[in-house]
């Protein structure tokens, strides 16, 4: 029963969510409305982490197998795909190494500078 | 061989549970990131429905129980989100800004990479969300015109590029602070770069999950005004 109970609470937070999508005019997932709103009722205490915790972790730990159909589709998209097939890995490749080094560099300039404040 | 299958609602749930189980097997004997699971199961299916004859249409009409999971799980992510965030208080302002950075250092070297090959609207939107994790990335890109398929593919492809330069950009950058290592391999590389930030350490591993995140929705509210300008 704990696990239902569990996800209870986390498909209210999805359902919160979606009411919020649609009623906010702005196209932002109804996941992420749920993300935030969920995440803002464990930090303001409304709900406890072990109300959410079980059932929360096993779905992101199985979160991956959800993606395999998605993919599969690819299938039905194939010819608009494959003209751009070269420039697609190109941009993978230069975008993933330069969002890397600039997150990373970002983060340890500004490390450096709260440790000579201490 | 297709009618016949057809008709038997579990084929579809059983050949991906069992090829997701072939991919699990392959990553941990070979623990590359070329072995990623998603990537061996889809292989295997599209190999398998082609050989077949299955229709790609029925197979996702029996999957979509599955694929309506994708938003509790989504909604899940502010469990860790939480836990993270209270043990790594002191440098959050150093993280928050590197994510943040990073973020919008992927919009706009997609968005410039995309015009420079000019590729269309769809493929382009498709592309711009390929740094973050694929709940939120998927349906950003659907809900703006992009392929769904596309995006949690090149998702999967940016997972893997990371894990393999990562370690090589941090002893040519010099990030050895695990903080800093941790935001770029969550901001840059998502779950999958958490994965390897995780062998990297426990500091590391907490704070690309973090980061990844908080690059999911800073992504997600800045793609309606990148879009606007496609």
């Amino acid at each position: 029963m704990k696990y239902l109970t569990q996800f209870f609470w986390i498909l209210l937070f999805c359902a919160l969510g979606e009411v919020l999508a649609a009623v906010i005019p702005f196209p932002i997932p109804a996941a992420i409305y749920g993300l935030v709103l969920l995440f803002l009722a464990l930090s303001f205490k409304i709900i406890r982490l072990e109300q959410v915790s079980d059932t929360a972790r096993f779905l992101i730990r199985v979160m991956g197998v959800f993606f395999v159909s998605p993919v599969v589709n690819i299938l039905a998209y194939w010819g608009v795909i494959a003209p751009n097939l070269g420039a697609i890995c190109v941009i993978i490749l230069v975008t993933t190494v330069l969002v890397f080094g600039i997150s990373g560099l970002v983060t340890k300039a500004l490390l450096g500078k709260e440790k000579a404040n201490e | 061989m297709n009618d016949f299958l057809s008709q038997l609602p579990m084929f579809s749930l059983v050949l991906t549970l069992g090829a997701y189980q072939i991919g699990l097997l392959f990553q941990k004997k070979w623990r590359s990131p070329l072995c990623n699971p998603l990537l061996i199961s889809v292989a295997l299916i599209v190999a398998v429905l082609l050989v077949t004859g299955f229709s790609v249409e029925q197979y996702q009409v029996d999957m979509k129980i599955f694929s309506w999971l994708i938003t509790p799980a989504t909604v899940a992510l502010a469990v860790p989100l939480y836990e993270h965030l209270q043990k790594l208080k002191k440098n959050l302002p150093a993280i928050l800004a590197g994510v943040a950075a990073g973020a919008i250092a992927a919009l706009a070297s997609v968005f410039a990479l995309c015009a420079v090959f000019s590729l269309d609207k769809q493929t382009t939107v498709s592309l711009l969300p390929k740094s973050i994790t694929t709940a939120i990335g998927m349906v950003v890109s659907g809900q703006n015109g992009g392929i769904e398929a596309l995006t949690s593919l090149v998702i999967a492809f940016t997972g893997i590029v990371g894990c393999i330069t990562g370690p090589i950009l941090c002893k040519l950058l010099k990030l050895e602070h695990p903080v800093a290592q941790g935001v770029a391999f969550g901001t840059a590389a998502h779950v999958i770069g958490t994965a390897k930030a995780s062998e990297l350490g426990s500091i590391q591993g907490a704070v690309s999950s973090l980061s990844l995140a908080v690059a999911g929705i800073l992504t997600a509210l800045l793609f309606p005004l990148i879009v606007s300008l496609i």
